[in-house]
């Protein structure tokens, strides 16, 4: 086995920058199969979703994170848990990569107990330390997330606020405004444009004038890239990090790809062919091709990869069992969390006879 | 001591911007112009560029800003120039701000207040001449407090800024200039209004008279007009929307058997249309001698030609009409 390699990556397209991130990248052997692992077990729990949403066990609005798992590994590969992230709807794969174990987000989406917002939040609103959500408000994270930005310059740490938006939400005003004050702030942002090329079912070409999501920033400077390769994501964050720390924000679009539809009422094949959707599987998928890289480099054998695909299906298992088998919440947990309150309320139910009881935050 | 009701918001946040260094101040002007209607005056030469913010004009941005830096752990205080353009920012005070602690299961705190100039201006038109109170009002998740003069401003301003949830200030923008006399305790650097208290401004043993901002002056007017007649109005000055204290309406109304709301307002939906509901659905209702009803604007848009805008909102004389109809009192001819 051998503990050290380095690879070529997709030249990264930039916008207003001097230096440019490596076209190469070293990696260990941990890290390496951490990141695959991590990958693994992402793409497993959403295809797990997918699969409990089919028997009805999870509901409402479900947008799958499968296919583009490399961004949000590639970019927490380069931050520390310290460093903050805000994302969109598409926020399972964010969840786990922050520190949510599978077993929290599944049982959120069942609406159990166990849920990672005590089954308050559902798919789109899902938290945890240094990660702010789950946004169900398109393009709504970006101010948010200068926002977080804003607090770690008022503070000055040297740590970085991380915005993710997709290329749908990448046409909102507020965006803009966010752009502009970051900007003139100098705020420690990385905006990031997960750009999977598809707003619902409007392509980026249909839906924006200027495709180069890199450079809308215009002032803000930018990077282009490969957002299906964890290690282009991973060199890029690092170099977005440093400059958003020294210099003030930076815009970062990876190109990447869903295989799900936009969410569960979506086949996603009226707006794309199938013929797409299996070529970039086939060709361009974030997992089989690091699993390509990490055995051509002889970090791991075949076998040694199998070994952890079984297990990470044996943790998925594990981890939906136990959501599973968590209760609903108890109903009177209906009327609590509304504030922070050292003192018991008394909230309106749906008739005036039965008063709701909110009890004071723990 | 008299002091402005500018000056009242101006000392709330001067005095937490000392107490606590995570409070800082963002908003239109706030900084160098020294505030659009002047309640920022002086501390941006006090607390500096890190602490006192102008923005550009991008409320949704600014306002979402705002709340992802509570979200991080400051108390930002984000001023609208005036609640009107708070509608361009709705979705975060809304969306971002009121709901994110109840849809994280408690893991999210937002410590952010809103606060501006609200309710009816002079001769600006449909535009810039709004209340706001029942669209905020109606939203768990925020706290909304109306104040009136420069006690109410000074005590819940200063407990909208350590309170650890969102809160709305509504602010009167005809109010700024007014004087009020101002207690010694009042004064106190730790001088807080309860959020989701009433007071009771004048007592009174015939009618109900319940407001808050400015109306509540105008109600207080109506009063003392009313006194001459022997007629013994009770006040109450709301100065919480949400929480709304209907336990002091209430016991109010059990007194008085009267009851009327009173506000700048459109009708429908409005902060009226909840008092006498709560009236209705609560013990209270059996002591009412006569229908409760609502003082309100007028339901249209606010008109700019003066005798227009007059006839858009409530006046004293308003009050003193509904008081004697609901007490049976024969109006005085009107020679109008």
């Amino acid at each position: 086995y051998s503990v050290e390699a380095t690879f070529p990556i997709k030249p990264i397209d930039t916008h207003k920058l001097e230096n440019t991130p490596a076209t190469e990248v070293q990696i260990n052997k941990d890290d390496a199969i951490s990141y695959y692992t991590k990958m693994q077990i992402i793409r497993r729990m959403e295809l797990k979703a997918d699969q409990l949403y089919k028997q009805k066990i999870i509901r409402g609005f479900c947008h799958l994170y499968d296919g583009q798992e490399a961004c949000c590994a590639g970019i927490e590969a380069s931050l520390t848990p310290k460093d903050d992230v805000i994302t969109a709807y598409r926020a399972h794969g964010w969840a786990y990569i922050r520190g949510v174990p599978v077993c929290n987000i599944l049982a959120e989406l069942f609406g159990r107990k166990l849920g990672c917002a005590k089954g308050k939040g559902g798919s789109m609103h899902m938290y945890s330390k240094n990660f702010y959500g789950g946004n169900g408000i398109v393009g709504a994270q970006v101010p948010l997330g200068a926002g977080i930005a804003f607090a770690h310059k008022y503070r000055n740490s040297d740590t970085v606020t991380v915005a993710c938006y997709g290329d749908g939400a990448a046409n909102q005003g507020q965006i803009f405004e966010s752009f502009n004050m970051s900007q003139l702030w100098k705020l420690p942002a990385i905006f990031v444009c997960e750009n999977n090329r598809y707003g619902m079912g409007t392509s980026v070409e249909r839906a924006s004038a200027s495709t180069d999501y890199f450079t809308r920033g215009d002032y803000i400077p930018g990077l282009r890239v490969d957002g299906m390769d964890v290690l282009a994501v991973r060199e890029a964050t690092r170099f977005a990090k440093e400059h958003a720390v020294k210099e003030g924000p930076i815009l970062m679009e990876l190109v990447t790809y869903r295989y799900h539809g936009h969410s569960m009422s979506d086949p996603g094949t009226s707006y794309r062919t199938r013929d797409e959707v299996k070529e970039i599987r086939q060709n361009l998928d974030p997992i089989m091709n690091f699993r390509e890289k990490i055995i051509s480099a002889g970090f791991v054998t075949k076998q040694d990869v199998a070994t952890i695909d079984a297990e990470v299906k044996q943790h998925v298992e594990n981890e939906t069992a136990k959501a599973l088998a968590s209760t609903e919440p108890d109903f009177d947990q209906i009327a609590c969390d509304i504030y922070v309150t050292d003192t018991p309320l008394s909230i309106r139910s749906c008739n005036i006879y039965n008063q709701l009881h909110h009890q004071p935050s723990v | 001591l008299q002091m402005y009701v500018r000056d009242a918001l101006n000392s709330a946040m001067d005095e937490e911007m000392n107490r606590d260094n995570t409070v800082f101040l963002m908003g239109e002007e706030v900084a160098q112009y020294d505030g659009a209607y002047k309640v920022s005056r002086g501390l941006w030469r006090k607390y500096g560029d890190q602490r006192v913010i102008d923005t550009p004009i991008t409320e949704s941005g600014f306002a979402g800003m705002a709340v992802g830096a509570a979200m991080a752990g400051l108390k930002p205080i984000c001023e609208f120039m005036t609640f009107n353009f708070s509608m361009q920012a709705i979705d975060h005070v809304i969306n971002s701000a009121a709901k994110s602690h109840y849809m994280s299961g408690g893991m999210v705190t937002v410590p952010v207040v809103f606060r501006g100039p609200n309710g009816a201006a002079a001769g600006v038109a449909a535009q810039h001449s709004q209340c706001f109170a029942a669209w905020y009002g109606h939203c768990p998740g925020l706290k909304v407090v109306s104040p009136f003069n420069s006690e109410d401003c000074r005590g819940l301003l200063k407990a909208a800024i350590r309170d650890t949830n969102p809160v709305v200030v509504l602010e009167n923008e005809l109010m700024y200039g007014t004087a009020f006399p101002v207690s010694d305790e009042a004064m106190s650097e730790d001088f807080l209004i309860e959020i989701g208290k009433a007071k009771v401004e004048r007592v009174g043993k015939h009618v109900t008279l319940v407001s808050h901002s400015r109306p509540v002056g105008q109600c207080l007017e109506a009063a003392e007009q009313l006194a001459s007649e022997g007629i013994d109005c009770e006040v109450i000055n709301l100065r919480s929307i949400r929480p709304l204290d209907i336990e002091t309406v209430q016991q109010s109304v059990m007194k008085t058997n009267h009851l009327i709301s009173v506000e700048g307002g459109w009708p429908m939906f409005g902060i009226g249309s909840e008092v006498c509901a709560q009236i209705m659905e609560g013990p209270a209702f059996d002591y009412l001698d006569a229908p409760a009803i609502r003082v309100t604007g007028a339901d249209i848009p606010m008109p700019y030609a003066q005798v227009l805008e007059d006839g858009a909102l409530p006046g004293v004389k308003d009050i003193v009409l509904s008081v004697k109809k609901t007490l049976h009192i024969q109006p005085m001819t009107d020679t109008a």
